[in-house]
């Protein structure tokens, strides 16, 4: 334990003693919500930036926050569950579409609909991830993907049956007119070209170990918790590192050469080809495609801090006043230049600071 | 010979009963016909149906979507001439004027396109697909002209945004189920969407619907309006300061035996008021303490906001209702009073009766002249606003006989047969479909063999019929059941009873929207039909006959006509024997299982066969069951 914090500290010290100027990397004054100021719960498993609305799935109700109130969905107004897992925005119609413990429901202008294993093709109801795609939601389920098709109300399953997943337990799915991307919990990365419907999957060419013998040749590790494909790169996330991945290359995140605070990742989003947003069980970290910064109340002592590594590995704290609720990051999503983020403790706005 | 006697001379009465109505009786070609030589004319092909109607901003024309004859008709608003009968496509069911009047957008709801109507050349200048049953249009229009194009798609249940320029859809957005009629306000801000069915809700309780209220600029749904206990609602329209809505529906009371119709009510007719000028959402009966006027369908509202009109398809009239003292009713009664059918005596000022099965009207752009299409007897109703007096009635060209069919349709839909007039076949069976409720029908206690509202489409050889398979062909079915169960009042002629029954077996499949066009099944459909026709299980053991999904469900109609116990009954139901539904168009009918307890097709399976007995399904995966209700909703 001492060995792991003294690590960080001598680069500090190492960065103050030479005087080097740190990167600039985006600043932001954190507020943060929790039950005692309008959150249904504290537990928050997910965010959406929808406009000037703010969803955020709790374990205890789906919440939005406009005009400065929260409003609470629950089962009672049809939710499939109380514990919302994940959320995804139709740009076209403005629904919102939120996986739960207990199905798939779409929120659309206060009317609750809810899928679930019994009552609709969904596969099943703990449903983990989903993403919107022109009039397809795709969803990641605990026994494998589904897609819905909002026109013709057909579901379609994807398994071990038809597609090269092995374990079926999908924890995220990242969809675009171009190709479809599931994170598999323990059987790595499935793609789904959608012009040719041929499926591919990306494993760790190390297998199921957790060491790392062949670093950026391929996935990072087989239990992917997360995946974003934005500008035609894949970001994914995994509980021993992240990768990203470029349709011919790879390049793997790891605490030792990177500035990830964990390798234990719970999601990632990609900004673009080049930056990425990265939720840790301690902390928040964003990559500018050089440098890193973190963000995260202290692990030993809980205050706001934000340290930043540049790339040649040196790491300048930056004082702050303010920090995202907890370290056990959980998601995050982009209103403008602002941040907010889903934590363990917590919904979090970061308000950007010049 | 005798029946067409018989036949021709109810024709004729009901033509003179009209005439009381129509004091100058104008044809269609402008000349004006006594009503004899009108029941007298007999001409080929079909009849008009006219069921909207809208008029050019000018007040010149008057054009008159003509239903059974796939025309938009367009007359001489002053004299009721037809200056053309434009052929558009199949069932047309709602139409819209751009603002400029120069286009008129026709939804054809059977063959899912829209006509677009140059009005100064009056003829079809484009025809554009778009989704299942397009039932109603509006045209959103900025710095004059036409942008978008909103289509009410009754089957999808949604709306779809079309360019109005070259008719791409941009989007669809979730609606009520059965979206059906638009209205836009009159800042052009707001869509407003009604629909037919209510929303799918717990079996055996209230109906909810909604009316979906759209950011017409954004393309947006932005708020979902309750209408809570409601259930078939039909034309909104407002006042042109937008400061007053109404929409017309149906309250049905379908939780308690129906038996009971001459100590209560199976339906309230009633309308729904909103916006600023009430500060709330109201819902008005229409009807009186013992004189029902039922399916309330056209709303208007007189430019100067002083009255409002609505048409009464199973009364054959008019309501008008004097806006100020139902205001001032209002304002004193801040309590509900749908039920309290005295309320009305306090608002409603007039009954003006005109054609057969009135549906969609507009009024003068003065407010002066209230026209009325009158879709079973293919006139339009001219009415005074001042006198509130049926002044003329245009004759639209077509047959002049009144067939048996139309006089079973006729039948059908006129809710005159019941006591007090409380409702007709089709307040159930919504354009001659279904209406998405569960109901309790007979005087067997409550909550006891409760039934789900099966589609009425291309009956024959689908008998026998009731949910038990209790009645063996159609005429018992809506003979002696329907008048003693049912009316509690008079009972049908023969005649008229072969001529419903008729009607009811002429009803057509409509197309199936879940086939595809080259009648090809998709690979999942393919796979869904294999396991619809399987004689072995996926362990490789025979599935015994009569637990082999296409033994039941056999045949081109999906039945083979026999009862069978499989195990979905419950104890409330007398019988244990259910008969085997018919599957075609199942897609659309939901609730499923005699009582409706299943709210989706997969719930059949997943919630209601623990034992196997409707079929053997246990076996399935997920994959299977979805592939097997896709191969299903084709049929």
């Amino acid at each position: 334990m001492k060995q792991r914090l003294a690590m960080p500290m001598m680069l500090v010290l190492a960065c103050a003693a030479f005087g080097a100027q740190a990167p600039q990397m985006p600043r932001f004054r954190f507020e943060n919500f929790t039950t005692a100021n309008g959150l249904p719960d504290n537990h928050v498993f997910s965010v959406l930036v929808d406009g000037d609305r703010i969803w955020a799935g709790t374990e205890n109700g789906l919440a939005v926050y406009e005009n400065r109130q929260w409003k609470t969905y629950t089962t009672v107004n049809g939710l499939a569950h109380r514990a919302v897992l994940s959320l995804a925005l139709d740009r076209q119609t403005g629904d919102v579409w939120a996986g739960t413990m207990g199905g798939l429901s779409r929120i659309s202008a206060g009317r609750i609909d809810s899928f679930t294993q019994l009552n609709s093709g969904l596969s099943n109801n703990v449903v983990y991830g989903v993403s919107v795609e022109g009039d397809n939601v795709w969803v990641a389920t605990a026994a494998g993907g589904c897609r819905f098709n909002t026109r013709t109300n057909e579901w379609s399953l994807y398994n071990e049956r038809n597609t090269p997943m092995v374990e079926i337990w999908t924890y995220a799915v990242s969809a675009t007119p171009s190709k479809v991307y599931y994170a598999v919990w323990g059987s790595g990365l499935l793609e789904l070209d959608q012009k040719t419907g041929r499926w591919d999957k990306y494993d760790d060419p190390d297998g199921e170990n957790e060491i790392v013998l062949f670093k950026d040749q391929g996935l990072i590790h087989e239990i992917v918790t997360s995946v974003s494909y934005v500008d035609n790169i894949v970001w994914a996330a995994t509980y021993f590192g992240a990768s990203r991945y470029d349709g011919r290359y790879w390049h793997n995140f790891l605490t030792k050469d990177s500035g990830l605070p964990s390798n234990f990742l719970n999601y990632v989003k990609g900004v673009d080809a080049n930056h990425a947003w990265f939720c840790t069980d301690r902390g928040l970290a964003y990559y500018d495609g050089i440098n890193w910064a973190v963000y995260r109340p202290s692990v030993t002592t809980g205050q706001p801090e934000m340290t930043i590594r540049d790339a040649t590995g040196n790491v300048t704290p930056v004082a702050v006043t303010s920090a995202p609720a907890h370290n056990y990051v959980l998601g995050i999503d982009f209103q403008g230049q602002d941040i907010w983020v889903a934590t363990a403790k917590g919904l979090s706005h970061g308000i950007r600071q010049p | 010979m005798r029946r067409l006697g018989s036949a021709l001379a109810a024709a004729a009465a009901l033509l003179l009963v009209c005439a009381a109505w129509s004091p100058d009786k104008v044809s269609a070609g402008g000349q004006r016909q006594d009503n004899a030589a009108a029941a007298s004319t007999e001409q080929e092909g079909d009849y008009a149906s006219p069921l909207e109607l809208a008029l050019s901003p000018d007040g010149t024309r008057l054009y008159v979507l003509c239903q059974q004859a796939n025309q938009v008709r367009v007359l001489d608003a002053a004299t009721g001439r037809t200056l053309k009968s434009i052929d558009v496509g199949h069932m047309p069911r709602g139409f819209a004027l751009a603002s400029a009047g120069d286009r008129l957008y026709v939804a054809n709801s059977w063959d899912d396109t829209i006509s677009v109507i140059d009005t100064p050349a009056l003829k079809v200048v484009a025809t554009w697909p778009v989704a299942a049953e397009p039932s109603s249009v509006a045209v959103q229009t900025a710095a004059g002209s036409a942008k978008l194009l909103y289509v009410a798609n009754r089957i999808s249940n949604d709306v779809a945004v079309l360019d109005a320029a070259t008719g791409s859809e941009r989007k669809r957005l979730v609606a009520g189920r059965g979206a059906s009629y638009l209205a836009l306000s009159p800042d052009g801000k707001r869509l407003f969407v009604t629909h037919v069915y209510p929303n799918p809700g717990t079996q055996r309780a209230a109906p909810e619907s909604e009316i979906t209220v759209i950011d017409a600029r954004a393309a947006r749904v932005i708020d979902r309006m309750p209408l809570d206990s409601i259930a078939g609602v039909f034309h909104v329209a407002f006042s042109p300061d937008g400061r007053m809505g109404v929409v017309a529906h149906l309250h049905p009371k379908n939780l308690v035996p129906l038996a009971h119709v001459e100590h209560g009510w199976a339906f309230v007719d009633t309308v729904t008021v909103f916006g600023t000028d009430f500060g709330r959402a109201v819902e008005v009966p229409l009807d009186e303490l013992d004189r029902y006027f039922a399916m309330p369908f056209g709303v208007a509202i007189a430019p100067d906001k002083s009255r409002i009109y609505i048409t009464h398809g199973g009364s054959d009239c008019v309501t008008v209702i004097d806006v100020p003292r139902l205001m001032h009713f209002v304002r004193a009664h801040p309590g509900p009073f749908a039920q309290d059918l005295s309320a009305s005596a306090n608002y409603v000022s007039a009954r003006i009766g005109v054609g057969r099965n009135p549906r969609g009207l507009v009024l003068s752009r003065d407010g002066r002249w209230l026209f009325v299409a009158n879709r079973l007897d293919d006139t339009i109703s001219v009415i005074d606003a001042r006198t509130d007096r049926v002044v003329r009635t245009f004759v639209l060209e077509g047959p002049r006989k009144i067939s048996p069919l139309r006089h079973g349709e006729q039948t059908f839909y006129i809710a005159r047969f019941a006591f007090q007039g409380q409702f007709g076949c089709a307040n159930c069976h919504i354009d001659s479909t279904f209406d998405g409720l569960t109901w309790d029908l007979e005087p067997d206690g409550f909550g006891v063999d409760i039934v789900d509202n099966r589609l009425l489409e291309d009956l024959r050889g689908t008998e026998p019929f009731k949910w038990n398979g209790g009645n063996p062909n159609i005429p018992t079915e809506c003979g002696v059941r329907t008048e003693k169960y049912f009316w509690r009042s008079q009972n049908y002629d023969d005649l008229t009873l072969a001529d419903l029954s008729m009607y009811v077996l002429s009803i057509p499949q409509r197309p199936n929207r879940w086939r595809q066009p080259d009648g090809q099944l998709s690979p999942a459909q393919e796979h869904g039909k294999a396991i619809f026709e399987r004689a072995i299980d996926k362990f490789g053991k025979p599935i015994p006959l009569e637990n082999r999904c296409s033994y039941c469900h056999s045949g081109p109609k999906g039945t083979n006509q026999k009862s069978f116990d499989v195990g979905t009954g419950k104890p409330t139901d007398r019988s244990g024997l259910l008969d085997t539904p018919q599957l075609m168009n199942i897609a659309l009918t939901a609730p499923y299982l005699h009582d409706g307890s299943a709210r989706s097709l997969e719930e059949i399976w997943t919630v209601f066969n623990p034992h196997d007995k409707h079929g053997r399904s246990n076996d399935l995966t997920k994959d299977d069951l979805n592939d097997l209700i896709e191969y299903l909703k084709t049929r």
